[in-house]
């Protein structure tokens, strides 16, 4: 390149650019970064691309996990659902694998999430309502009738009592003639986040984080096709973050299971290439594809250089993608089908190895069936009709997008140090680091959005006056909860209770030892205990984590 | 000395999604108010006693779980019994239009929904309760 | 709909042990005045029963957590528990974020503990204005133990020390808090000194140092030796250490007369500050005092009168017989 003509030239662009004026707005991300005008070889000046890029499925992995990405395979299309009772939902489940999806996942109802079964107190008014309910193996067997369990994976968005529905799950899989090590599929089981964000808690993090290492043990012993943890990033952003916040405390996250696993004398390689992340897709197309690539590069150099990760697929950070729920307005509720799909492709233009598209219809109540179709059609679109597969990372080597990168890196890793002075993840949990910087995030975009610095169409600008909703929503009877109520005791009748109250026994006795929960969960599940018997016996042993409040 | 509004923030049902609660608790701070922050998880039962020790003006209450058919009538029954239906109720969350109605008719004098401007609740709280 | 009942109707429903009724009154003694007045004048006679203890430390030390548990310590004892948690106002909005009852929700279905907030409002330090008040109908409505949560900053150590009979102050062993109490003068008023978070590596150290220091200080023969309790809200231990202390503590002004004694000093500089308050509001209400400064503010701007010569001339307009 002649450099003189370049300077003469940029000089006369900056002078040019000076005097043209621009709109009294901010030029900020959503997460209120302020990004420059244009980007030139200046800022990437001293750019090395086997350090920092590398060829897809190579080392940095900055450019994809696999050599051929989508021209390999599609990401999975994977739609969140759940709803009602077990059989309401394995209803949906035929109608999404009908219309082309390609991996299930589950969405449990909050008294499942919580550990309570479906006739506790504490249930009432919740059962079915947002996720489907599940009380034991018997719930199970009925969400994947017809449903070859071999033949397809699933993902269950299960975190606390991950151990428990993963084992129903085995158990049901077992009993149509699937064996453990047939069947594929992640469970959440990310307890850090809940503390940090989600905050669907149970245990204190310490009890917590063994049983997660048991289940780490266990899955690689004989579940090896699982992803055992699903390291999640999307409900801290939902929770109010920026993207910086959502990338370090994530990958912290991830991290922390890694010492984790290592500090319970696991071997690296046999648990990590099977962990896996779940990021949020936001509003701000740059600045979510610069995020998973800087993730990919992040993750890989540390599992490397400070994991001694020797197992290529240790380093690979495969992850899944939804897009970002909370960007969904009530108000002309057509429009989010825009905002989910580009979405949906900065996520595939970033590398995603599954995605969930959010149905237009979720800040009014459950998605119906024709919102949930859209959804999906919005992925066979960006799929097959757009023509961003053909070209794996097709972004790379962009001034602006190489520039980014390094700097969610860099931003990254001023976090990961700021976490370590504070004495690792747990401590700063217990510090209340992250939740505080979150809520200030959340606070921050709020007051901007208020003051008509973020615009959001149909909210703050753009508005309809006397809007009619006009979408068909999906309600969910008051039966659900009485004919869920009654299941479960009908499943507590039939069983041999005098097994049960044996096995739950055994299970006490394994948590206050050391052994490996998992295969007596397993015998539990088997001799269908309920998810609330199982979670009351490890209360009793581990006691309850207690929502500490950071202003 | 004037008159301050009290208000109670809590999020019945069992999802943790408190965004909406702690955003709403600092703006109404902010606009200086006395926040009676009680947290996730709450029971009916709670909420109404909480509201009646700390005799506040207004009770918010976020939901999101879909629980709210349950959650609110409870909540209103167990003023009444206490003798505090003077007390202001107010709700956000995702809560279909129909149920609005039901749940204003029984006596829930505002429900905010997503996207709401936090400065319309305050404006609802000043309204009621404006600064002497 | 700011309306409320006659303060009589309230009265009444307060001796019947109506929640709400005490609830309300105690808006009433929050917001002062003449109706406040006449709350406690009502209810002054039926007070004098209640024990009341004090709980300051620095923010995160785990105060509310530490609550909660002794609460539910003395609720076992059948003690009728009554908690005053202040929090402080901002000076910026005047609004308050009270998050305590956080903490203590697993009480708020029993019918023998009422917790209050209190916002710290007007008042200089991280204590409320009104809390001898709040205690006193607390005490009236049968409460036998007062609990009063302040956090320890600015004055409000020597506020909590002239409210309560038992002191506790509340630490955690990081962050040098050990060093920031002895600082924000917190040695000097607790009777007992909580090292809490014992679970945590440093805590015994930071209990001895706390110990080291307190024998530096010279107690006269038979007076209180302040203790330190090694305590974990969260572990659930040391809490019953924790009750015995501050039984001991309890038995000890017992003796001799000295409950009696520092009821009367409580009682006397309760008095003696509302005087001085209504003292200065009445000055500052007084349009000859104001008049006369005014004028004579001017001699002072030339130097023409000493600052004492004006204030000299002021006493006399007002002097009290």
């Amino acid at each position: 390149m002649d450099r003189k003509k370049y300077n003469d030239e940029k000089k006369r662009y900056q002078e040019t650019l000076s005097g043209c004026g621009c709109q009294d707005i901010e030029f900020t991300t959503v997460s209120g970064e302020e990004v420059g005008e244009i980007y030139t070889p200046d800022e990437t000046e001293g750019f090395d691309y086997n350090e920092q890029l590398g060829f897809p499925g190579q080392y940095p992995y900055t450019r994809g996990v696999y050599p051929n990405m989508y021209r390999g395979r599609l990401w999975t299309q994977r739609q969140f659902a759940g709803f009602g009772t077990a059989k309401d939902t394995n209803g949906r489940y035929h109608y999404l694998l009908e219309h082309g999806q390609t991996g299930l996942s589950v969405a449990f109802d909050m008294p499942t999430i919580m550990g309570y079964d479906s006739d506790h107190k504490r249930s009432e008014g919740e059962v079915g309502r947002c996720g489907v309910a599940i009380d034991s193996l018997r719930d199970m067997e009925v969400l994947f009738d017809g449903i070859d369990l071999g033949a397809i994976t699933t993902s269950m968005t299960i975190n606390a009592p991950a151990s428990i529905l993963l084992a129903f799950y085995l158990c049901a899989g077992e009993k149509k003639g699937t064996a453990f090590d047939k069947m594929g599929g992640t469970i959440q089981n990310d307890i850090l986040k809940e503390y940090i964000a989600q905050k669907s808690w149970i245990f204190p993090p310490e009890e917590s984080l063994r049983i997660i290492t048991n289940i780490l043990a266990f899955c690689s012993d004989h579940v090896p096709r699982w992803n055992t943890i699903s390291i999640s990033g999307y409900h801290i952003r939902e929770a109010g973050s920026t993207a910086i916040q959502e990338l370090a405390f994530t990958l912290a996250d991830g991290f922390a299971y890694v010492e984790a696993g290592i500090a319970a004398g696991l071997d690296v390689d046999k648990f990590a290439p099977r962990l896996s992340f779940f990021f949020n897709s936001h509003l701000d197309f740059f600045e979510e594809i610069v995020k998973y690539r800087a993730a990919r590069r992040i993750w890989a150099k540390r599992m490397k250089e400070k994991y001694g990760a020797k197992n290529p697929k240790s380093l690979l950070l495969r992850f899944h993608t939804q897009t970002a729920g909370c960007t969904l307005t009530a108000q002309q509720p057509e429009n989010n089908i825009v905002r989910t799909a580009f979405q949906a492709m900065s996520a595939v233009l970033g590398g995603t190895q599954s995605l969930h598209t959010n149905s237009m219809d979720e800040t009014l109540a459950l998605p119906s069936e024709k919102a949930v179709r859209i959804a999906l059609r919005t992925q066979q679109i960006i799929a097959h009709e757009t023509g961003v597969i053909n070209t794996i990372d097709p972004l790379a080597g962009s001034y602006f997008i190489e520039t980014r990168t390094n700097e969610m890196e860099e931003a990254a890793e001023a976090y990961f140090r700021k976490i370590d002075d504070l004495g690792g993840v747990v401590k700063a949990i217990d510090k209340g680091f992250f939740q505080r910087e979150i809520q200030r995030s959340a606070y921050e975009y709020q007051k901007a959005f208020e003051a008509g610095r973020k615009v959001i169409v149909g909210l703050n600008r753009f508005k309809l006056e006397n809007e009619e909703i006009d979408i068909p929503l999906l309600r969910i009877d008051e039966e659900v909860e009485r004919q869920q109520k009654k299941a479960v005791q009908d499943a507590r009748a039939d069983r041999d209770n005098d097994k049960v109250a044996r096995e739950l026994e055994r299970l006490k006795a394994a948590a206050e030892g050391t052994d490996n929960l998992m295969p007596v969960i397993i015998d539990c599940a088997r001799c269908y205990a309920t998810e609330g018997e199982i979670i009351d016996t490890l209360k009793g042993v581990f006691g309850e984590y207690k929502e500490p409040l950071f202003i | 000395m004037a008159r301050k509004v009290r208000v109670l923030v809590a999020k019945p049902g069992l999802d943790g999604h408190d965004r909406g609660a702690k955003v709403v608790a600092n703006a109404l701070k902010d606009a200086g108010m006395e926040i009676i922050y009680t947290g996730l998880h709450q029971t009916p039962e709670m909420i109404a006693e909480s509201a009646v020790q700390e005799d506040v003006d207004v009770v918010g209450l976020s939901i999101l779980s879909g629980a709210h058919m349950t959650m609110f009538p409870r909540v209103m029954e167990l003023m009444k019994e206490k003798g505090a239906e003077h007390i202001v109720i107010f709700g956000g969350g995702i809560i279909p239009a129909e149920d609005v109605e039901k749940l204003e008719k029984i006596g829930v004098a505002r429900i905010f929904g997503p996207g709401t401007d936090t400065g319309d609740i305050v404006k609802f709280i000043r309204e009621r309760f404006p600064e002497e | 709909m700011r309306e409320r009942p006659s303060i009589e109707s309230l009265l009444e429903l307060f001796a019947d042990g109506k929640v709400s009724a005490a609830a309300r009154l105690i808006t009433i003694l929050e917001d002062g005045g003449k109706d406040a007045e006449r709350v406690l004048d009502s209810i002054f006679q039926r007070t004098g029963n209640a024990y009341r203890i004090g709980f300051t430390g620095p923010p995160g030390a785990g105060k509310s957590s530490l609550l909660n548990r002794v609460t539910a310590k003395f609720r076992a004892k059948d003690h009728r528990v009554g908690i005053i948690a202040i929090d402080p106002t901002s000076p910026f909005t005047g609004g308050a974020f009270l998050g305590d009852r956080i903490r203590m929700q697993a009480h708020s279905e029993d019918p023998d503990v009422f917790v209050r907030s209190l916002a710290s409002r007007g008042s200089l330090g991280g204590i409320s204005n009104c809390t001898d008040e709040v205690v006193d109908l607390m005490d009236a409505f049968g409460k036998d133990l007062v609990l009063i949560e302040t956090v320890g900053v600015g004055q409000s150590e020597l506020e909590i020390s002239e409210k309560a009979h038992t002191v506790v102050v509340v630490l955690v062993p990081e962050s040098g808090d050990g060093i920031q109490a002895m600082k924000a003068g917190l040695m000097e008023i607790g009777d007992i000194f909580v090292m809490n978070k014992a679970d945590h590596e440093d805590a015994e150290g930071a209990a001895r140092e706390i110990q080291d220091t307190l024998r530096l200080k010279d107690i006269p023969e038979g007076e209180w030796e302040p203790k330190v309790v090694l305590t974990s809200a969260r572990e659930e231990t040391g809490i019953d250490d924790l009750i015995d202390v501050i039984e001991e503590h309890r038995r000890h002004l017992d003796e001799g007369g000295r409950f009696a004694n520092m009821r009367k000093k409580i009682l006397r500089s309760r008095v003696r500050n509302a005087l001085m308050d209504r003292m200065e509001r009445r000055l500052r209400a007084s349009d000859k005092v104001r008049e006369l400064l005014e004028q004579r503010m001017e001699s002072v701007y030339r130097g023409e009168m000493s600052p004492y010569m004006v204030v000299r001339e002021l006493e006399e307009l007002v002097s009290i017989q």
